[in-house]
């Protein structure tokens, strides 16, 4: 029998994502991969992979796994998740070592929207275009390009303990999500009259449950075009805002499509695609825009805090106990973040 | 192709660079669908491929511009903007050569179900569409809406047809159709107004192949009619892997 996770429960969506492909955006593949690569990556340092390997993405509640392998070391990193093994609470931002048999479950998010589920080792399936990364109106990536079903079986590369302890992050580590969601203006803000623009930069946007991996749809002051509100279509990167129109914004993410035809007012700044990804149907996003050149040194900020991570996990039989883990993991206040509007 | 096109004032006098956030940069070589926009995007895009500027990732082309992504990590925009305006061209530049395909079409019934609609809506015989319709060479102007979705330039004027009042929630995959002035051609059912008029048996996207995608931007098209039965048994080749499409390098 091969070494695998069995999904007992998938919970409400749940699908293998990595960091996405890009060498067929030309072609018309979106990039897809993880909506918040951060947790992804943190997930994956946990139980010793290359950040970049697939994990389990879910979405809003996580459902149960279990462990088909001689045993199997396994991290939940993302939004606020309850998780237990065993049906004993276990702590996030930990890995933990899991025997033939065990399961881990994941509950209802107490906030955020999104977690990773890092195996060690990962899962041994094919990459379609270069990526494990599902898209699942492609039919591409993860398991036969589609959501994990319940008793679907995940191939796993390792089928034994790894070398090496089981690892925490400390909490104060974690970048925090607080404060507005920046933007750089453009690639097409001449589209919109200046009133437009201002509205867009002055007023709260609600996330609509029209909110997926492809993009977020946004409700709020509408935002006037200075004329025409079609554009001969053109590429669209991660984290466009384009407004159609009905004047209300829609943020693409992941899964969106390469080109379209509707004029784009801003681009989410990189640094910030990961606290979009965590946002909750009912969540209130105020813009700001930034300069190209903050939102390139908020990017690197952001690197050199994941590395700090990578250096800073520390092995779970050292100091602290469990209990001080499962309370500081809820406390999700960064030192790694630095208030835009200090700064 | 003329290389003596009248085409040239579509172009911008000076390119427009716009920032697409912090990872990306379109190149703004036009803002109107025309060939000699679309061509010269196609040479833009080649020029910085061959370039291979450290940490430039990826070239997204449409029909008037090209959007590049990086990773600023590797280079920043203010380093980036510069050396991508010193690959455009100087001066106007003669047509690329490239591929042409012939692309085996079986044209109405269930391949086509929208052809007797598009004939009559032009007072037209159904063959008359068909005639026209592969009779005109097309360009592809940009890949995008779904892997491998080629929009095409080309449409001969007497065929150009408003889009439907209502698209479809699926189309078959691999049709060939056409919507207000242009034409394409779909790898996978997709939601589409646009008119079906007949369906290839060629997998212009097969995963299985070490090159999954036959068609890129700048490709010219060229449809050849075939009937049912010649489609029931290209139809088969295809599935075994076979390109089955002919492609002649112009150049």
């Amino acid at each position: 029998m091969t070494a695998s996770l069995i999904v007992r429960d998938p919970g409400l969506f749940a699908t293998i994502q990595d960091l996405g492909r890009w060498d067929y955006l030309k072609f018309g593949v979106s990039n897809s991969g993880a909506m918040d690569r951060v947790s992804l990556q943190i997930a994956n340092m946990l139980v010793g992979n290359d950040p970049g390997e697939a994990a389990v993405e879910f979405t809003a509640m996580g459902g149960t796994y279990e462990v088909a392998a001689e045993s199997c070391r396994m991290a939940v990193v993302g939004g606020d998740f309850p998780v237990s093994i065993d049906n004993e609470p276990a702590a996030p931002y930990t890995s933990h070592t899991l025997a033939r048999g065990s399961r881990l479950s994941i509950g209802y998010s107490r906030s955020g929207m999104r977690g990773y589920l890092a195996v060690s080792g990962g899962f041994d399936l094919l990459p379609a275009l270069g990526s494990l990364s599902t898209h699942i109106r492609f039919g591409l990536g993860g398991l036969n390009g589609k959501a994990l079903a319940p008793d679907s079986r995940i191939p796993l590369k390792k089928p034994d303990l790894s070398p090496g302890a089981d690892l925490f992050l400390d909490a104060s580590l974690i970048p925090g999500t607080a404060g507005p969601i920046r933007v750089v203006m453009g690639p097409q803000d001449d589209y919109f009259a200046e009133d437009g623009i201002k509205t867009f930069l002055s007023s709260q946007y609600r996330v609509t449950g029209q909110s997926d991996r492809m993009g977020f749809r946004l409700d709020g002051p509408e935002i006037a075009h200075a004329g025409d509100f079609n554009i001969v279509s053109d590429g669209i990167a991660a984290g466009s805002v384009q407004v159609p129109g009905n004047r209300l914004p829609i943020v693409l993410l992941a899964d969106r499509q390469t080109t379209g035809g509707y004029p784009k007012i801003a681009t989410v700044i990189t640094a910030d695609l990961h606290r979009l990804a965590q946002m909750e149907p009912g969540e209130m996003i105020r813009f700001e825009s930034v300069s190209v050149e903050t939102a390139e040194d908020e990017y690197l900020r952001l690197r050199r805090c994941l590395e700090n991570i990578a250096e800073s996990l520390e092995p779970t039989d050292s100091e602290t106990t469990e209990t001080y883990r499962l309370l500081s993991a809820n406390l999700i206040d960064g030192v790694c973040w630095i208030n835009p509007n200090v700064a | 192709m003329p290389k003596n096109r009248k085409t040239e004032s579509l172009l911008y006098e000076k390119p427009r660079f716009l920032q697409a956030g912090d990872s990306a940069v379109t190149i703004e070589l036009g803002n109107v669908v025309d060939i000699g926009v679309n061509e010269a995007v196609a040479v833009l895009e080649k020029t910085i491929e061959e370039a291979a500027i450290e940490g430039v990732l990826a070239t997204i082309p449409t029909y008037r511009s090209l959007q590049v992504i990086y990773d600023p990590a590797r280079i920043r925009s203010r380093e980036l903007i510069p050396r991508l305006s010193d690959l455009l061209p100087k001066d106007r530049q003669d047509a690329m050569g490239g591929r042409r395909w012939e692309i085996p079409v079986c044209y109405g019934s269930d391949h086509g179900m929208d052809l007797e609609f598009v004939a009559s809506a032009h007072n037209l015989s159904t063959d008359d569409v068909i005639g026209i319709h592969s009779g005109g060479e097309y360009r592809v102007y940009m890949i995008g809406f779904a892997p491998g979705f080629a929009y095409l330039g080309g449409l001969p004027d007497p065929l150009h047809t408003p889009r439907r009042n209502n698209p479809r929630t699926l189309t078959p995959a691999r049709s060939v159709s056409l919507g207000g002035i242009q034409a394409a051609i779909s790898t996978m059912p997709v939601p589409s107004g646009w008119h079906m008029l007949g369906q290839t048996p060629v997998r212009t996207y097969d995963l299985s192949r070490k090159e999954p995608f036959l068609l890129q931007t700048g490709d010219r098209i060229r449809f050849k009619p075939i009937t049912h039965d010649e489609f029931e048994r290209l139809d088969a080749l295809a599935e075994k892997g076979d390109i089955i499409a002919q492609c002649e390098v112009i150049p």
